[in-house]
C-alpha cells in the first residue's frame, strides 16, 4: 500500500513533465501538421542551455530557466523560418523528412560543441528529500511537477484567452478560411512552432538536473513525447496533457511491478496498443485535421 | 542501354577483390555494400508504396540476432516455465531462419500498422523498433544483452563428411555480399515491374482510385512490407556472420535513418537510387575521415538530407536520368530538324 | 457479364447516412436494370455523391442495404466491390498523375490478372505471357477511348478534358458490369463534352450499364434511360426524361436553388 502511494506520487510529478513536452509536439501537428522529429533536441538545448548560464555564467537558477526557455523559444522559431517556412504546403513525408535532417544536424551539433560527457546541473533545493509519513519526494521535483503544471496551464490560457490563441484555434480548424479572414498563416505557424519549442526546452531545463545532460538525452524523450501524443490523439490538446500522465502511471507501474528493464518499452507497446484498438487515440472528441 | 550499364556495373563489382589491394578497403566495400541491401529494401516500401516506415532496423536486427543466436545455439526459459534447447545449427539454415522470421515480423507489423497512414504510421514504427531493442537488450538469457553476442560462426560450405570451406576472409565474405545483393536486386526488380509493384505504386499515387479499380490495399502493402522486411533480415543475416558479433546496437533508429537518406538521396521509388545513394553515404565516411570528426560528418550528412529534400526531392536517379532523356531529345530533335519531320511529333513532349 | 436472373443490377433499398448529427441521405430507394443508363441528378448537397460512396463501399450507409446481383455489396469493401464488376470514378478528376497514360491503363487492368508473387518472383513463362496480354487489352482501351495517341504521356500532363477520358478508361479497365460515372463532363467544353457522349454511346453499344451523376442538363436528357431526382437526401422524382422534364417537383428543386445553378 504505501509502496502504491509512493509509485502514484512519483508518476504524478514524472507525469507533469510528460505533458509539457506532449502538449508542444500536439500543437505543432495540430496547426501545422508537421511531426516534429527536433522536438527531443529542443528538450535538450534546454537542458544545455541551463547547465550553460548556471553552470558556466553563474547566473541565478530560476533566471537561468527563464533564460532557457526564451532561447528555446528563438531556437524554435529560427526552426520554423528557415527549413519550414520555404516547403509550406509539401505534404506531411517531406516535412518529416525535413525534420529528421535537422535532427541529426542539431543532435550532432550539440555532441561537436558539448562532448559526450554527462554534464550535471545543481539547484538551490535542498538535497534531503520530502518526507511524508512512507512517501518521500525531493524538493526539486515537487518544483518540477509544479512549474509543469503552470506552464500547461499558462499554454491553456494562452491558446484560449488570447487573439494569438484565437488566431491559432482558427488555423487549427481550417488554415484556408483563417487565411481568408485575414489571419497571417505564416506568423501563426512561426509562433506555434516557437511555443511548442520554448515548452520543450522548458522540460529539458527543468529535468535537467534530475538527470545528467547528455547530447542524446532527447531521443528517448522525443520518443516518449510521440507516445503521448499518440495516446491523446494528434493535436489534441487536452489529450496530450491526459496522455503525459497515462504514460507515466503506466511506465511507473510498470517498471515497478513487472520489470524495471522494460519501463520504455512501456510507452511503445501502448501506443501499439492504442493504435489497434482506437487509432484515432484514447480521446475521440479529438478535433479533426484535414 | 540501362541492361549494358547493369552488366558492366556489375563486372566491375565482380572484379573488384582482384585488383583492390588494401583489404580495409574490401572492408568498407562489404560494410556499404550491407547498407545498399538494406536501403534497397527499406526502398519498397518508402519508394514504391509511399509508405515512411521508420522503424526498418527492427527487421535488419531481427534478421541479425535470429540468424546469430542458431548458429550459436541456445537455451532460455520460456515463459511457460519449460526449457527450449537448441543446439547449433548450419550458418545458411540459420541464416535462412533469420529471413522467414524478418519476414515474418514484416508481416505482422504489416498487418497492424497499415490500419493507419502518415504520421501514426510513422511512429508505430518506430515504436516497433524501440521495442525490439529493449527486448535485445533485456532479454539477457537469451541475447546476453548488452554483453553482446560473441563468437558467431562465419558463412561455410561443405558436403558432409568430405569436404569443408568457412569464409573468414574478407574476398569471400565480399562475393557473399554481391549474391546476397544481386539476388535481392533481381527480387525487387522482379516485383515492382510486375503487376503487383504496379498495384503498389497506384496506392502511392491515388489510394482511393486504386481501391475503385479492385487493388486490396492491404494485401499489397503488407506483401511489400514481407518482401521488405525479408531482405533486411537477409542483410542482417549477412551482417552478423562477417563481423561475428551482434549487441542491441544494431536496432538504434540511426541505422534507419542512414538507410532513409540512402533512398532519399539516390532517388526513392527507383531501382538505382538506392545503389547510388547507398554507395554515396556507404564510402563518403571514409573519404570524410580524415578531414572531420564523425559529428562534424553527422552534421554534413544531415544538411545534406534536408538539401535534397527541399532542392531534388526526386533525388540523383530520377534528375540525371531525365538529364539524359531531354539531351536524348533535343539531339533526336535536331536530328529530325535535318531531316525535316519536326512538326509530327512537336506536341507529344510532355510538359513539365 | 453474369447470368444473373434478377432484373435488377443494382438495387439502393432504404439506405440513410448520417454524419453524427447531419443526414446526408435520408432516406434513398432506386435501382439500376442490367443494360440501362441511369440519372442521378439534383441540386449540390443533395446526397448524390454520397449516394456514390455507399454504393461502392467508400462509406458504410447507416441504414439499410445495397445489393448487385442478389448479393450484399454493403459491408464489402471498396476492392471487393469492384471485384464483383461495380466500378466508379471520381467527382474531383483522379488519375495517376506520375505514371504514364498506359501504365494508368495497366493500373486499371489489375483485376485482370491473376500471377501470383510467386510466380512473379520465379519470373515463370506465364507471367511474361499475362503481362503481354495486358498490354495488348491496354491498347485496345486506349483505342476505343482515343488516346493511343498519348499513351507515353504522364497522366497528370494531360489536357482536362483528356484528363477526364482518362479516368473513364482506367474505369473500363476494370471491367466494369455497372460503371459509375460521377460528374464525368463537369468542366469540359462543349466540344469536349459532346465528344464524351460519343463515348458514352459506344459504350452503351457495348452494353455496359451505367449510373451517372450529372449536372449538364443537355448529356443527362440525352444518354439517360431513366433519371432518378435527389434533393435534400431524399428522392423527389424518377422517371424518363420527358416525364422529369415536366415534373413540377423538380422544377421546384431546382429553381429554389437559384440562378446561378441554371447558368452552368
Amino acid at each position: 500500500m504505501d509502496q502504491l502511494l509512493q509509485h502514484l506520487i512519483n508518476a504524478l510529478i514524472l507525469g507533469g513533465t510528460y505533458a509539457l513536452l506532449g502538449i508542444g509536439l500536439t500543437m505543432i501537428f495540430g496547426i501545422m501538421n508537421v511531426v516534429n522529429f527536433t522536438h527531443g533536441e529542443l528538450y535538450t538545448f534546454g537542458a544545455y542551455m541551463l547547465f550553460f548560464v548556471v553552470m558556466v555564467l553563474g547566473l541565478n537558477f530560476f533566471v537561468s530557466l527563464a533564460v532557457a526557455v526564451v532561447l528555446g523559444i528563438i531556437l524554435g522559431a529560427a526552426i520554423e523560418f528557415t527549413l519550414l517556412r520555404p516547403i509550406r504546403g509539401a505534404n506531411i513525408d517531406t516535412t518529416m523528412l525535413v525534420m529528421i535532417g535537422a535532427w541529426i544536424v542539431m543532435q550532432n551539433s550539440e555532441q561537436w560543441i558539448w562532448s559526450g560527457i554527462a554534464k550535471s546541473v545543481s539547484t538551490p533545493f535542498p538535497s534531503d528529500p520530502l518526507v511524508f509519513g512512507p512517501i518521500s519526494v525531493s524538493y526539486y521535483r515537487v518544483f518540477v511537477f509544479a512549474a509543469a503544471i503552470l506552464l500547461i496551464v499558462g499554454a491553456h490560457m494562452l491558446i484560449h484567452r488570447t487573439k494569438l490563441g484565437k488566431a491559432m484555434r482558427a488555423t487549427f480548424q481550417d488554415s484556408d478560411t483563417a487565411a481568408l479572414m485575414g489571419i497571417n498563416i505564416n506568423r501563426i505557424y512561426t509562433a506555434t512552432f516557437a511555443l511548442g519549442s520554448g515548452l520543450a526546452a522548458a522540460a529539458g531545463a527543468l529535468l535537467a538536473p534530475v538527470f545528467v545532460v547528455t547530447p542524446t538525452m532527447g531521443n528517448i524523450a522525443a520518443l516518449k513525447a510521440f507516445a503521448i501524443v499518440i495516446l491523446g490523439g494528434l493535436g489534441n490538446f487536452k489529450g496530450a496533457t491526459i496522455g503525459g500522465f497515462i504514460l507515466a502511471l503506466v511506465e511507473e507501474f510498470g517498471a515497478g511491478y513487472i520489470s524495471s528493464g522494460y519501463r520504455d518499452a512501456m510507452g511503445f507497446l501502448l501506443i501499439i496498443a492504442v493504435l489497434l484498438f482506437r487509432p484515432t487515440g484514447l480521446f475521440k472528441q479529438a478535433e479533426r485535421i484535414g | 542501354m540501362n541492361r549494358a550499364l547493369g552488366l558492366g556495373f556489375l563486372a566491375f563489382l565482380v572484379s573488384i577483390p582482384f585488383w583492390i589491394g588494401d583489404q580495409y578497403l574490401l572492408h568498407i566495400l562489404i560494410n556499404a555494400g550491407i547498407f545498399v541491401i538494406g536501403a534497397m529494401s527499406l526502398n519498397l516500401l518508402l519508394g514504391y508504396t509511399g509508405q515512411l516506415s521508420l522503424g526498418h532496423v527492427a527487421f535488419f536486427g531481427i534478421g541479425a540476432y535470429t540468424s546469430a543466436l542458431l548458429s550459436l545455439g541456445f537455451d532460455v526459459t520460456t515463459f511457460w516455465g519449460g526449457e527450449l534447447v537448441v543446439g547449433p545449427q548450419p550458418v545458411w539454415l540459420s541464416f535462412l531462419a533469420g529471413i522467414v522470421l524478418a519476414g515474418l515480423a514484416g508481416w505482422f507489423i504489416g498487418r497492424i500498422s497499415f490500419k493507419v497512414r502518415g504520421a501514426y504510421f510513422v511512429i508505430i514504427t518506430i515504436s516497433f523498433a524501440e521495442v525490439t531493442k529493449l527486448v535485445a537488450l533485456n532479454w539477457v538469457d537469451l541475447t546476453e544483452g548488452p554483453m553482446a553476442l560473441i563468437s558467431i560462426p562465419p558463412f561455410s560450405v561443405s558436403i558432409p563428411g568430405i569436404w569443408e570451406a568457412t569464409f573468414y576472409g574478407k574476398t569471400p565474405n565480399y562475393y557473399i555480399m554481391l549474391a546476397i545483393g544481386v539476388v535481392s536486386y533481381i527480387v525487387i526488380k522482379r516485383l515492382v515491374n510486375s503487376r503487383l509493384g504496379r498495384a503498389m505504386v497506384a496506392l502511392r499515387e491515388n489510394e482511393p482510385l486504386a481501391m475503385s479499380v479492385g487493388i486490396d490495399v492491404t494485401r499489397y502493402l503488407v506483401l511489400a512490407a514481407v518482401v521488405s522486411a525479408a531482405i533486411a533480415g537477409a542483410a542482417g543475416g549477412l551482417y552478423t556472420h562477417y563481423v561475428r558479433i551482434v549487441d542491441p546496437d544494431v536496432f538504434l533508429f540511426i541505422y534507419t535513418v542512414t538507410m532513409v537518406i540512402m533512398v532519399i538521396t539516390g532517388g526513392k521509388g527507383t531501382l538505382a537510387g538506392p545503389i547510388v545513394g547507398g554507395i554515396i553515404f556507404g564510402v563518403l565516411p571514409e573519404i570524410l575521415r580524415e578531414f572531420m570528426g564523425p559529428e562534424a560528418q553527422w552534421v554534413t550528412y544531415g544538411a545534406v538530407m534536408i538539401a535534397i529534400v527541399m532542392f531534388l526531392p526526386e533525388g540523383i536517379v530520377p534528375a540525371l536520368t531525365r538529364f539524359w532523356e531531354r539531351r536524348k531529345e533535343s539531339r533526336d530533335a535536331s536530328d529530325r530538324m535535318i531531316t525535316g519531320r519536326a512538326a509530327s511529333s512537336a506536341t507529344e513532349t510532355p510538359s513539365e | 457479364m453474369s447470368d444473373s436472373t434478377s432484373a435488377n443490377a443494382l438495387s439502393v433499398d432504404h439506405v440513410a447516412v448520417h454524419f453524427g448529427g447531419l443526414v446526408a441521405i435520408a432516406d434513398m430507394t432506386f435501382s439500376v436494370d442490367r443494360g440501362e443508363v441511369v440519372s442521378l441528378i439534383g441540386p449540390n448537397g443533395a446526397g448524390k455523391t454520397t449516394a456514390f460512396n455507399v454504393v461502392t463501399g467508400f462509406l458504410q450507409p447507416t441504414k439499410g442495404t445495397v445489393t448487385y446481383q442478389g448479393r450484399q455489396v454493403n459491408g464489402l469493401k471498396p476492392h471487393q466491390i469492384a471485384d464483383l464488376g461495380l466500378v466508379r470514378t471520381f467527382q474531383k478528376t483522379s488519375v495517376f498523375d506520375t505514371n504514364t497514360v498506359f501504365d494508368n491503363i495497366l493500373i486499371g487492368l489489375h483485376r485482370r490478372g491473376q500471377r501470383s508473387a510467386w510466380e512473379v518472383l520465379l519470373s515463370l513463362p506465364r507471367v511474361r505471357r499475362e503481362e503481354e496480354e495486358l498490354r495488348a487489352k491496354a491498347w485496345d482501351i486506349l483505342e476505343f477511348v482515343g488516346l493511343d495517341r498519348q499513351a507515353n504521356s504522364l497522366g497528370g500532363a494531360l489536357a482536362y478534358g483528356e484528363q477526364r477520358l482518362l479516368e473513364v478508361a482506367v474505369a473500363l479497365a476494370a471491367e466494369p458490369s455497372l460503371l459509375l460515372l460521377d460528374e464525368p463532363v463537369s468542366g469540359m467544353n462543349p466540344s469536349e463534352t459532346s465528344s464524351f457522349m460519343d463515348l458514352l454511346a459506344k459504350m452503351r453499344e457495348r452494353h455496359i450499364t451505367m449510373l451517372l451523376v450529372e449536372h449538364d442538363m443537355r448529356m443527362v436528357m440525352g444518354v439517360s434511360d431513366r433519371i432518378v431526382v435527389l434533393n435534400d437526401g431524399h428522392i423527389i422524382a424518377e422517371g424518363s426524361p420527358e416525364s422529369i422534364q415536366n415534373n413540377p417537383e423538380v422544377i421546384k428543386a431546382y429553381l429554389g436553388e437559384g440562378a446561378e445553378h441554371v447558368g452552368n
